[in-house]
């Protein structure tokens, strides 16, 4: 305790205050911006609507408490927990197969009465959680049950959400895992024996397990203009908009491809374009530099933790989100299909900006209760 | 997995671990850089693209159409209007029960189930927040029966749009014309952007030839539109420029007179001013209600029309030609004195025929027994035909053609109407070219009193009596005096001011001819110069028809009656100061005298009775 004292004497009382809180105040910092970000773009995106974006607050205010809250738990809870909550992850995932609600031509919901649930966003935290946990067990390098056993604990929640079927979430609990195999040190040629596989599985997954619609999106991204009013409608409209946006866009609340409604989805999966139209290439780099930010902080965390859950754990966290920036940018800007990925911290929604600033909190977590693992 | 460790070896462990961070950070600027490169690419490189994709996406340019100009005649009464036209929109949006709110109407307005089927057809079509209309020309009861009820329909409203109406209907059918819906082969050669909300165009008459400037030039809105076609926002208006008012050199009250002449005729009765060319009366007889084209005549109203063996379609006027007969004879007269072929004091000997020297063919005059010795005017008071049979074959066709050329006969008049036919004249070369055979001296023989090849229309013979009593200036008609636009006036045709070089005591002799006509005892129009003050000169025309050339679909039962002779009659008055002419042709109406001249006389006598009141109101004043 005198240690850390020490060693912030210069920082501000409110910096202390933070510390106590458990806050990675650079985090903080990145995170907090790109919410106040999110609140501008929406008022615009939604076509000032003020209870969209009253809402958003709201959720936002709720995620950042969720976050301060799990910031505070020592991260040896976290590990203790791990095979419990994933556990409940895989079982509410059932649930949800069986008794979910159906929104937009996938049952993705658990309707609990007096709030909806996803499962799938939990799972977006337990399944790294249970692999760090599994990983930290054992040491380098992995012994073959052992890694079936990985990639078991990978691949069951990611078919379950891949049934719903959710082809985003299902993509980001994959890459979730496997990050942390990665981070735990998987064998590049190991790695690249799995790519090969994944490559040969494609086709299989290309006929047998893709829906129309899926197989629909891939194909749009390569030609748009083949379906402009139906499949190619979407990225159309959404290419229209960032590139009339031009290098300095067209201001805030000028976005005439959102205000007359000719981008869909300008809210939530699609709010880049938004973005991009309305503050242009500079805004959109500035974005990009505040989610570089995030991304670099995180990964500090991760080489600074100390203890093998932790810095897997904080290395996936990390990286997941990095893949959320990337898929969703991504599809908005016609490189990736279209799958159901939201921008991070900025399209409205409630449940991901939830999972997403509750893996914030436990990456303060570890980086904020290090000095007291140590032994 | 050759080999194991037993020992956790954190060294290692976090060797690897570092090693993985580090690629995960260049992967992730690589990604970023990838993602910035993209945007570039759009944002920069494919700004002016998208920019100009985003303006299509959201601007919507509408015509606003133009109001067509209003046609006047010479007073200023309104021949062609823009009357509203009123039917009943819903826009679906708006109504909260569409089913209830369709029931009610057709009780309040008794309407037919077939026009509710036709409503949702054209609703399905149809954006949601775009009026249908359920109801077309509503009348003014329905309307007020509407109005009434009006709030307790949400949604439902009287649209009123502007439709030509044509208030003297079958007076003015052959020379106003009408407007009727754009058909597609029109539509290819208009251009696009003046007539994109205009629904009409003119067909016929006026309409038709001055369309440009009726129509005048549209107007447009920018508007711009979400992604459903909803206007949001109106960016830039211009307003339409309404089309130019026409005045008419015709006298609607003169029209009137010289139609109802015309009663129980088929014919033609054309007056002009004989100073200013003015178009006075222009009558093809019988005409028809323009009014039902303007929104679709019905198929079986246009197959009457059509069929009817009264032709009233036609544009006898304009386009009807005739053999002129005996009304050529006060103009082959005149070429005989200024040729001095003939002497006006000199007489031939009419013995009822005229033979060519070594032709045993006799040329019958009208009167068999014949005129005896026929001077100048004897000749032409009592048409004697065996006088121009000799004088046709003094002259020859050759100066006939030139000197009839020079009065218009064989010409187009140059009347500001589209479709004019341009009569005949016959001439050697003429002859050689079209009927391939040389020309006849009994050709000539008959030309000169009118028969044979000549033809003329309505139109022609009226120009070339104005053109006589203008003293060989030559008259031009014309319909319309002034195009006003914006309250500038532009005067609509002026005169050539071409003169045809005569002698004025020739002039003289043929006008004395042709008033000994209506003023002589003997006369052909003799019965038309009772209870006139002033003096009237004419000739009247008998031609034999043989084939009726523009109606070649004649009904054959009624050939015989069809093959009586045409009655005609030209005429100006008043001869000490010629102010009008009127050229008359009746279709088997039988002699000139008898049933063209009255129906001259009629025209003649209503506008020198106008011009005397008018003369006398404005004696009255100081």
């Amino acid at each position: 305790m005198n240690n850390r004292n020490i060693e912030f004497q210069s920082s501000s009382v409110v910096g202390n205050i933070l510390r106590k809180l458990h806050i990675d105040i650079p985090l903080f910092i990145g995170l907090g911006l790109t919410c106040a970000l999110s609140f501008v773009i929406l008022y615009s995106a939604s076509g000032k609507d003020m209870a969209i974006l009253m809402r958003q607050v709201a959720r936002i205010g709720v995620a950042f408490v969720l976050m301060t809250g799990l910031a505070h738990i020592n991260p040896t809870q976290f590990k203790r927990y791990s095979t419990l909550l994933y556990g409940t992850g895989i079982l509410l995932l059932i649930a949800v197969l069986v008794f979910g609600q159906i929104g937009k031509g996938a049952q993705r919901w658990l309707d609990l009465g007096l709030f909806r649930f996803q499962p799938s966003e939990m799972i977006k935290i337990t399944t790294p959680m249970m692999l760090a946990w599994y990983l930290s067990r054992h040491h380098l390098p992995l012994k073959w049950k052992q890694l079936l056993i990985a990639f078991g604990l990978i691949l069951v929640p990611t078919l379950l959400i891949a049934k719903q079927p959710d082809l985003g979430t299902s993509l980001l609990v994959a890459s979730s895992g496997g990050a942390v195999l990665f981070f735990a040190g998987l064998s590049w040629r190991f790695m690249m024996v799995i790519g090969g596989l994944i490559l040969s599985f494609l086709p299989v997954l290309w006929f047998y397990l893709m829906h129309d619609y899926q197989r629909g999106r891939v194909l749009t991204l390569f030609n748009p203009e083949a379906d402009p009013m139906g499949k190619g409608y979407h990225i159309i409209q959404s290419k229209i908009a960032i590139g009339s946006g031009g290098i300095y866009g067209k201001g805030w609340m000028g976005s005439t491809q959102a205000q007359l409604n000719y981008l869909p989805e300008s809210s939530t999966d699609f709010i880049f374009a938004v973005f991009a139209e309305e503050f242009g290439l500079a805004g959109c780099l500035g974005l990009l530099v505040l989610y570089l930010l995030i991304i670099s902080r995180g990964l500090y965390i991760a080489v600074q933790a100390q203890e093998t859950y932790s810095r897997l754990l904080a290395g996936s966290l990390t990286f997941t989100f990095f893949v959320y920036v990337f898929v969703n940018i991504g599809m908005v800007i016609g490189i990736l299909p279209v799958v159901g990925v939201p921008l991070p911290l900025v399209s409205y929604g409630g449940t991901s900006m939830v999972t997403l600033l509750g893996s914030f909190g436990i990456l303060m977590s570890i980086h904020t209760h290090k000095k007291f693992l140590h032994h | 997995m050759s080999h194991s460790y037993s020992i956790k070896d954190a060294v290692t462990e976090n060797r690897i671990f570092l090693n993985r961070i580090v690629v995960t950070f260049l992967l992730v600027i690589t990604v970023m850089v990838a993602l910035v490169g993209r945007l570039v690419y759009l944002q920069i490189a494919g700004h002016e693209h998208y920019a100009s994709l985003a303006t299509r996406n959201r601007i919507k340019i509408s015509s606003i159409p133009p109001t067509r100009g209003i046609i006047y005649d010479r007073y200023g009464r309104i021949l062609a209007e823009n009357l509203p036209a009123y039917s009943l929109e819903i826009i679906p949006e708006q109504v909260k029960d569409l089913d209830e709110t369709l029931i009610n109407l057709q009780e309040l307005l008794a309407i037919p189930d077939e026009k509710i089927a036709e409503f949702h057809k054209q609703r399905k079509r149809r954006k949601r927040f775009v009026g249908t209309p359920l109801l077309m020309n509503l009348n003014e009861e329905e309307v007020a029966r509407f109005a009434v009820r009006r709030p307790f329909f949400p949604g439902v409203d009287i649209q009123a749009s502007l439709g030509r109406h044509y208030p003297y209907g079958i007076l003015t059918s052959h020379v106003v014309g009408y407007v009727g819906r754009i058909n597609e082969k029109e539509l290819k050669t208009l251009p696009v952007a003046e007539y994109r909300g205009t629904h009409y165009i003119g067909k016929v008459g006026i309409e038709k030839s001055y369309e440009t400037q009726l129509h005048g030039k549209a107007g447009y809105t920018e508007v711009e539109t979400n992604a459903q076609g909803r206007a949001v926002n109106t960016l830039n208006e211009v307003q339409p420029e309404s089309g130019s008012n026409l005045h008419l050199t015709l006298d609607i009250d003169l029209q009137r007179i010289a139609y109802e002449a015309m009663e129980g005729y088929n014919g033609s009765i054309v007056a002009i001013e004989i100073k200013t060319g003015d178009v006075l009366a222009f009558v093809s007889h019988p005409g028809f209600d323009p009014n039902p084209f303007v929104n679709g005549i019905s198929t079986k109203a246009y197959r009457a029309l059509q069929d009817s063996e009264d032709k009233p379609m036609f544009n006898r006027a304009l386009r009807g030609q005739y053999p002129p007969g005996s009304t050529v004879k006060p103009f082959i007269g005149l070429a005989g004195l200024e040729y001095q072929a003939v002497n006006a004091q000199d007489s031939v000997y009419c013995p009822g025929y005229y033979q060519l020297p070594n032709v045993k063919h006799k040329f019958r005059d009208w009167k068999r027994w014949g005129h005896g010795p026929t001077n100048f005017n004897k000749a032409i008071t009592q048409s004697c035909d065996v006088y121009f049979y000799d004088l046709a074959v003094t002259l020859g066709i050759d100066k006939m053609h030139s000197f009839m050329s020079q009065f218009g006969f064989g010409q187009k008049t140059g009347i500001d109407l589209s479709g004019e036919k341009s009569g005949l004249f016959p001439s050697k070369a003429w002859k050689r070219k079209y009927k391939k055979k040389a020309w006849y001296p009994g050709n000539s023989i008959i030309t000169g009193i009118g028969q044979g090849f000549t033809l003329t229309t309505p139109l022609q013979l009226a120009r070339a009596t104005a053109t006589l009593a203008n003293r060989g200036k030559v008259v031009t008609p014309y319909l319309v005096d002034s195009i006003v636009h914006a309250n500038l006036t532009k005067s609509g045709s002026v005169q050539s001011g071409e003169v045809i070089p005569l002698q004025e005591e020739n002039i003289d002799e043929v006008i004395a001819a042709m008033v000994s006509v209506v003023h002589s005892a003997r006369g052909t129009a003799k019965r038309i110069s009772k209870g006139i003050d002033y003096q009237i000169a004419g000739k009247t025309g008998t031609a034999q028809v043989f084939t009726v050339k523009q109606n070649e679909s004649y009904n054959k039962h009624k050939l015989a009656k069809k093959l009586h002779d045409h009655a005609l009659f030209i005429s100006f008055a008043p001869v000490a100061d010629p102010q009008i002419a009127v050229a008359v042709i009746v279709e088997n109406g039988g002699h000139g005298g008898s049933v063209a001249a009255p129906m001259a006389a009629k025209v003649i006598k209503h506008f020198l009775k106008d011009e005397e009141e008018e003369f006398s109101d404005s004696d009255e004043q100081p």
